[in-house]
């Protein structure tokens, strides 16, 4: 669907992403995994095609995206954004409805309001529609968010299995109930034939709802694959430069962990190593 | 039960209510711009009244031939005619400008005489009313009556492209330094302004004084015919950037992905504002708050959705200065202040009040 190709991109004179290949498939849900500064938001914001490569190239239906208009991308991939601040006092709704009315799509039809209900309602945002968007905590705003990129997509009447949705940390504003919430959205997007790809911090949803792992580090991917592969603590000890401690669940081996401090971990290994 | 049943259970409006109201808001627009082009036609020294005002327009049309006759013909179609539309499209551009630069800056305060558009179109008129006697004296009388508008909206325009050529890098337009660097060209506009005002004589020093107040008193078709190219352009251009305005307020990167060719959005949003804002300024002179008071209102009634805020600003803005024009030949009558008087007095308190007391609507998150 979205394919990179050995990408580069350099600011000023720091390379954020080096040589990185990427390629997101419908059906499934890839999660960008890293410590800050590894290049996360970067390499998703060239994946969009708002950023282009200065080396390599990103290929939407093996066409190059750099060629393509705004418009005609609008309706294959959809964007949720770390933070978006809106300076005009919109509800909740009309936020929604501006992922349909932007793109040029038809807002007037009862349909767009029962859709962007629906959406909203979904993401447990039902009883908050009509309240003014700048009295929304971080956490509603984000899923008003992901209810107006979903809209944006289910109006583009672009096949499913031809469009992607694109979230930059989705779940960070969330707590525990509402992240699963947003994640079981994005993995219900993926049963229905989009690709999806999000930014997780917290590797225990990723090992939980992803099919593939990047593993990025300055810049690099230092690992990828299934939880399974990518989990291992060696390797996120070196990219969190912290002592990391997987487990497994019993039923399936997904990894997980429990964060500890790194002051106790490294005691730990002192007393026992 | 029945009045509870009725309350929301939050306090906003409903966005569907809202979307309603502003379609009334404009159909208010529209009665109230007639109601006020009726009445702004019929109020002057001359006699021609409202009451005379069938007959006059009957004149007008037949071509009578008797003396009564020919005199309210003349008043009514070379007079207050002219002064009534030349108005109501200074309203209209003034207010849809400021509605959109607030739009494209993603700020409420936002507005064409901020960036300096205003100033420097104000700066190359005074300089040909200053300079028009000494070495730019060929210029003035080969153009004769086109001088001041040709000048101004020269000056909009050359401040726009400097405005352009300073905050556009790497293919983009940074929104903050084309704010940054309308203040300072503003500024710079308003110094030498000043500085001009030294070398006028006093018949000079009058004319330009008044017309920095800004005026509608010297309306010709003439001015109409002016004005109208570039305020059409910019009204007529307003369904085209619906989408892109409201694409504009989720931030660059959001309009981006909502399909919006942001870049050529921008452009053609500085390119057509300046141009109908420099064509205001040169037939009406540097007339304030219109801007930046109008959105607002529209915006506090119907939400912001540009749908409703930009024709919705047209109508009202076109209403604001046709109004603020009869009360500006009322007041002191037969004499008349100037608009920009007027203005100010009305505006700026309804400004204060905004900002005081729902500053809610104002405020960036």
């Amino acid at each position: 669907m979205i394919r990179a190709q050995s990408v580069t991109y350099v600011a000023g004179n720091r390379a954020l992403i080096r040589d990185i290949d990427l390629e997101l498939r419908p059906g499934r849900l890839v999660a960008i995994i890293g410590p800050n500064g590894a290049g996360k938001s970067t390499l998703l914001r060239l994946l969009t095609g708002e950023l282009k490569p200065t080396a390599g190239r990103v290929l939407i239906d093996s066409r190059d995206m750099a060629m393509l208009a705004a418009d005609h991308l609008s309706r294959r991939r959809a964007v949720v954004s770390q933070h978006t601040a809106l300076a005009f006092p919109f509800t909740a709704l009309e936020v929604v409805l501006l992922g349909i009315s932007v793109p040029g799509l038809d807002v007037g039809n009862p349909g767009a309001h029962r859709l962007a209900r629906t959406m909203l309602d979904r993401l447990g945002l039902g009883q908050i529609a009509h309240q003014t968007y700048t009295t929304l905590s971080g956490g509603e705003r984000q899923r008003v968010h992901l209810a107006r990129a979903l809209c944006q997509l289910e109006c583009g009447r672009v096949p499913p299995e031809e469009t992607a949705i694109l979230a930059d940390e989705p779940t960070s504003s969330l707590d525990i109930g509402h992240q699963l919430l947003v994640l079981d959205e994005l993995a219900r997007q993926k049963e229905n034939g989009r690709a999806v790809l999000a930014v997780l911090h917290d590797l225990n949803l990723a090992s939980a709802y992803a099919d593939e792992l990047l593993l990025l580090s300055s810049g690099t991917v230092l690992a990828r694959g299934p939880a399974a592969e990518v989990m291992k603590d060696d390797r996120l000890s070196m990219a969190f430069g912290c002592e990391v401690r997987t487990n497994h669940i019993p039923q399936n081996g997904a990894p997980f962990l429990l964060p500890q401090s790194c002051a106790a971990a490294s005691a730990d290994t002192g007393a026992y190593s | 039960m029945a009045t509870q049943s009725l309350s929301l259970p939050h306090a906003n409006v409903s966005s569907l209510d809202r979307h309603t109201l502003g379609r009334r808001l404009v159909w208010v627009g529209w009665v109230a711009l007639v109601l006020v082009a009726i009445i702004s036609v019929s109020v002057g020294p001359t006699g021609l009244t409202l009451s005379s005002l069938p007959q006059a327009f009957s004149a007008a049309l037949s071509g009578s031939d008797s003396a009564a006759d020919a005199h309210a013909r003349l008043v009514l179609l070379e007079v207050r005619l002219p002064r009534m539309i030349l108005g109501a499209f200074v309203g209209a551009s003034l207010a849809v400008a400021g509605a959109m630069m607030q739009g494209l800056f993603r700020n409420p305060l936002a507005d064409p005489g901020l960036i300096g558009v205003s100033s420097g179109a104000a700066l190359a008129a005074v300089a040909t009313i200053a300079l028009g006697s000494s070495f730019a004296g060929p210029w003035v009388r080969a153009l004769g009556a086109w001088a001041l508008p040709i000048a101004a909206f020269l000056g909009g325009f050359v401040t726009t492209m400097m405005l352009m050529l300073i905050a556009r890098r790497h293919g983009t337009t940074a929104i903050a330094t084309l704010l940054l660097a309308g203040i300072a060209l503003a500024a710079i506009a308003g110094a030498l302004t000043g500085l001009l005002a030294y070398v006028t004589d006093d018949r000079e020093l009058r004319d330009l004084t008044l017309w920095s107040m800004g005026s509608l008193a010297g309306a010709s078709w003439q001015k109409v015919l002016g004005i109208l190219p570039f305020a059409l352009l910019l009204l007529l251009a307003i369904p085209r950037f619906i989408r892109a305005l409201n694409g504009l307020l989720l931030g660059e990167a959001e309009a981006f992905y909502l399909g919006i060719d942001v870049e050529r959005a921008k452009l053609w949003i500085v390119t057509l504002t300046a141009a109908a804002v420099g064509a205001a300024v040169a037939v009406a002179g540097t007339i304030g708050f219109v801007g930046i008071v109008v959105p607002h209102l529209v915006r506090l009634i119907a939400g912001p959705d540009h749908r409703i805020v930009l024709p919705g600003s047209a109508l009202l803005g076109a209403v604001l200065v046709v109004v603020a024009d009869v009360v500006a030949r009322m007041i002191v009558a037969p004499a008349e202040l100037p608009i920009g008087i007027i203005m100010a007095i009305v505006g700026a308190p309804v400004f204060l009040h905004l900002v005081i007391w729902r500053g809610g609507a104002l405020s960036a998150p």
